[in-house]
C-alpha cells in the first residue's frame, strides 16, 4: 500500500474568546498521520483533544495554522465545503452513537448517501444496497429495519460504524467509541475497528482508557493544547 | 453490486484525489423528493402535535371558505330576486324616492307614466306593483298576513306567472277599480281546498272581492313565494287597502315602473328612448329628468356593493385567523428545532449543509400548512354545505375561494417557517451534536 499522508497539520492553533480572556485550546499542533494508521489521542480533559478532534473531523476550523486532509488544504474552506468534506471523506463514530432515534438502522446508515450530491450521488436503489452492504460488514444485516431503541448499545455502535463506512471515507474519526459500552461490548467494537484497520482503514480515536489506547499502533498525547507526545517517541 | 468486503476495503486515495474539486461540490441541491421525505417524517413523527399545530390553519382556511360561501350565497339570492322579477327588465324609479312627492312643479314618477313607457318601441310589457299585507276570509277560513299585490295586467307575462284557471284582470278592470282578485295556487288551496274558487267571493281586509282567476304553481323565487300571494288591480290597492293617509300622500305616484324589453332589441337604445319620451311628456330635458333607469345587471351590481363591505369584513376576520395559525406553526417549529438540535447535529456531521437543514424545516412548515390547508378545505366545504342546509342563510361554495385559502395557507407556511428554519440552519454542528 502506498504511504500516503492522510492528516498533516502545521502549527494548528485554536483560540476561543471567553469574555475578555482568550483561551488557546490548541497551541501550535503539528500532526502527521499516514494512510492505514490507527492512532489514539489521549489527554486529560481540557487538554484540547476535543478541539483537535473537531478540527480534524472538519466540524471546526483552526484559528491559525494549516490542515491538509488527504493532501487538500481544508483549513480555509467554507461551511458548505466542510460539509461536503465530512460527507465524502470522513466517517464519525461517537461515544453516544448519535443515531436518529425514529429512523431504522438502514435509514441511519443511508443518511450520508442522502446528503451526497453532485458527481457520484447514488440513486435510491443503490443507496439501500450500499447501506445493506455496510450493515452486513458490521454483522447487522438482519437488524436493518430495527429502530435504535430496539437495539443494544453494541448494536447501535455497530450501526454508527456502518454509517461511518458507507461513503468509503479516507478517515474514520472515533470519539470515545467504547465510552458508553460495557467491557465485553467495548472489545467487540474495538475488534471491528481493528478489522477495519487491517483492511487499510485510517482511524483516529479519542479515548481516555489507556488499555483501549494501548490496542492502537500509536498514541498521541495532548496536554494544555500542545502535543505532549506524538507517539513516535518524540516530544515537542 | 456492493459487497461487505468492498465496504471494508480502504478507499483508493488516487480516486478521491482525482475527484479533486468535486469533493468540495456542496452547491448542488439534494433531490426535492429527498427533502420531502425527510420533512414528511418530521410531520408524522408526532401526529397529535402536528394536528394541533395545524389547527389554526385548518380553522383559518375553513373560515375563509365558509365566509366567502355565505357572502356569495347572499349575492346569489339578491341576483335571483332581481332576475325573478322577469327577464330583460329595466327599472325606472324616481331619483327623489326618499324625498317623497313635492310641490306642483316637481317631476314625479306617476302611474300614468306607465303608458308613456309602454309606447316606446322595444318595450313589450310594463308593470307597476304595490304590495300590502292583510288578512283574507273565505267562508269560515281566515288567513292572516297574506301578501296582497296590487299590479297591472302585464304581470303574468313579465313575472312569468301562468293562469291555471279563469283569467287575469285587464285594463278595463284597472280603470274601473274592479273588486276582483287572482289567487296564488297555495292561497287558493288553503281557502277553498278542492272546490272551484272562480266567481267565489272573499273578504280582503274589509273589502269584498270576486275571484276571477287562479295562478298555476310557481313556487318561491328569490325568497318570494308566488303561490302565497293574491293579485288585485293596483288601483284597488290605492283605493281600498292602503291606509288613506298614506294614499293621499302617495297620490298616484309609483315607486318603480318595470319595463320588459324585447329580447332582440338593443337595451341601451330602448333606455335612451324611454328617457327621451318621459322627458318630453314631463316637459324637461333628458338631463333634467329626475329618474334613474337601470337594467337588472345594474341593480344586482348596486345591491352587491352593499354586501361587499360585509364580505371584506369577513375576509379580514378570516385573514387574521390564518395569521394566528401561522404564528402557531412558527411557535411549534421553534420548539421543534430546539428539541431536535441533536438530530440537526447528526445530519450536519454526515454532510448536511445549512441549506439542507433550512430546506428541511421550511418544507416541514409548508407541509404542515398545506396538510392543514387541505383539512381546512374539506372542513370549509363541508361546513359551508351544512351551514347552508341547516340555516336560513344560503351558501354558495366559490371554487376560487378554495384556491385563495389554500394559497394563503402555503404562503403562511413559507413566511412563518422561515425564521425557525433559519435558526436550525445556523446551528453550530459541534454544539448541536453535544446537545442532549
Amino acid at each position: 500500500m502506498a504511504n500516503t499522508t492522510i492528516i498533516q497539520t502545521e502549527g494548528l492553533t485554536k483560540v476561543y474568546g471567553m469574555g475578555d480572556i482568550l483561551v488557546k485550546a490548541l497551541d501550535g499542533v503539528d500532526i502527521h498521520i499516514e494512510q492505514g494508521e490507527f492512532v489514539a489521542v489521549m489527554g486529560p480533559s481540557g487538554s484540547g483533544k476535543s478541539t483537535l478532534m473537531n478540527i480534524l473531523g472538519c466540524l471546526d476550523r483552526p484559528t491559525e495554522g494549516r490542515y491538509l486532509l488527504a493532501g487538500q488544504d481544508v483549513s480555509g474552506l467554507s461551511n458548505k465545503q466542510l460539509a461536503a468534506i465530512r460527507n465524502r471523506q470522513i466517517g464519525f463514530v461517537f461515544q453516544s452513537f448519535n443515531l436518529l432515534s425514529r429512523t431504522s438502522a438502514v435509514g441511519n446508515v443511508m443518511l450520508p448517501l442522502v446528503y451526497k450530491r453532485g458527481a457520484g450521488a447514488p440513486p435510491p436503489a443503490e443507496r439501500h444496497e450500499r447501506a445493506m452492504a455496510a450493515l452486513e460488514a458490521v454483522g447487522l444485516a438482519d437488524r436493518a429495519n430495527h429502530m435504535p431503541n430496539e437495539m443494544s448499545g453494541g448494536q447501535r455502535q455497530r450501526v454508527a460504524i456502518a454509517r461511518a463506512l458507507v461513503n468509503n471515507p479516507v478517515l474514520i474519526m472515533a470519539d470515545e467509541p467504547t465510552g458508553n459500552l460495557d467491557t465485553h461490548t467495548g472489545h467487540e467494537i474495538m475488534k471491528l475497528l481493528h478489522d477495519l484497520h487491517s483492511r487499510g482503514g485510517t482511524i483516529v480515536m479519542v479515548t481516555h482508557e489507556p488499555d483501549i489506547a494501548a490496542q492502537t499502533q500509536r498514541t498521541i498525547t495532548m496536554v494544555d493544547g500542545k502535543l505532549a507526545d506524538d507517539g513516535h517517541g518524540r516530544r515537542q | 453490486m456492493t459487497t461487505a468486503t468492498d465496504i471494508l476495503t480502504a478507499p483508493s486515495l488516487p480516486a478521491a484525489e482525482a475527484a479533486g474539486q468535486a469533493i468540495l461540490d456542496a452547491d448542488g441541491m439534494i433531490p426535492a423528493r429527498e427533502i420531502l421525505a425527510i420533512a414528511w417524517e418530521g410531520v408524522v413523527r408526532n401526529k397529535i402535535r402536528s394536528l394541533l399545530t395545524m389547527l389554526g390553519i385548518i380553522i383559518g382556511v375553513a373560515a375563509v371558505i365558509i365566509m366567502i360561501a355565505i357572502s356569495a350565497g347572499t349575492e346569489a339570492t339578491i341576483a335571483e330576486q332581481i332576475e325573478g322579477l322577469g327577464a330583460n327588465l329595466v327599472f325606472i324609479q324616481s331619483s327623489f324616492m326618499r324625498g317623497g312627492p313635492g310641490g306642483g312643479n316637481s317631476v314625479n314618477l306617476v302611474y300614468d307614466d306607465t303608458a308613456v313607457v309602454a309606447s316606446v318601441g322595444g318595450v313589450v310589457g310594463t308593470l307597476v306593483d304595490q304590495t300590502t299585507s292583510l288578512s283574507v276570509e273565505a267562508g269560515s277560513t281566515t288567513l292572516t298576513d297574506i301578501q296582497i299585490v296590487g299590479t297591472t295586467p302585464d304581470f303574468p307575462s313579465v313575472r312569468e306567472v301562468t293562469i291555471a284557471d279563469g283569467r287575469f284582470f285587464n285594463e278595463k278592470d284597472l280603470a274601473q277599480t274592479a273588486k276582483v282578485a287572482v289567487l296564488g295556487a297555495g292561497v287558493a288551496a288553503d281557502l277553498f281546498g278542492d272546490a272551484d274558487p272562480i266567481s267565489q267571493q272573499i273578504l280582503i281586509g274589509t273589502t269584498k272581492v270576486t275571484i276571477i282567476g287562479v295562478a298555476a304553481e310557481k313556487g318561491a323565487v328569490g325568497g318570494v313565494d308566488f303561490d302565497a300571494q293574491i293579485y288585485v288591480p293596483i288601483t284597488l290597492v290605492f283605493d281600498k287597502f292602503i291606509p288613506s293617509q298614506f294614499a293621499r300622500f302617495v297620490g298616484n305616484n309609483v315607486r318603480m315602473i318595470y319595463a320588459q324589453i324585447d329580447e332582440d332589441a338593443d337595451m341601451d337604445t330602448v333606455i335612451q328612448q324611454i328617457e327621451y319620451k318621459l322627458a318630453k311628456s314631463k316637459g324637461v330635458t333628458v338631463e333634467e329628468l329626475p329618474f334613474t333607469i337601470q337594467t337588472q345587471d345594474d341593480v344586482i351590481e348596486t345591491r352587491g356593493a352593499a354586501t361587499e363591505a360585509f364580505r371584506n369584513l369577513l375576509a379580514w376576520v378570516a385573514g387574521v385567523s390564518l395569521l394566528v395559525g401561522g404564528i402557531g406553526i412558527m411557535n411549534i417549529m421553534l420548539v421543534s428545532v430546539t428539541e431536535r438540535t441533536q438530530e440537526i447535529g447528526i445530519r450536519q456531521s454526515v454532510g448536511a449543509t445549512s441549506t439542507d437543514i433550512r430546506l428541511q424545516f421550511l418544507t416541514e412548515a409548508v407541509m404542515l400548512s398545506l396538510v392543514g390547508g387541505l383539512i381546512g378545505v374539506i372542513a370549509g366545504v363541508g361546513g359551508a354545505y351544512i351551514f347552508g342546509a341547516t340555516s336560513d342563510m344560503r351558501t354558495v361554495i366559490v371554487p376560487s375561494s378554495i384556491l385563495l385559502a389554500f394559497g394563503s395557507a402555503a404562503a403562511v407556511g413559507v413566511f412563518f417557517g422561515f425564521f425557525p428554519a433559519n435558526k436550525a440552519a445556523q446551528l453550530d454542528p459541534i454544539e448541536a451534536l453535544r446537545h442532549e
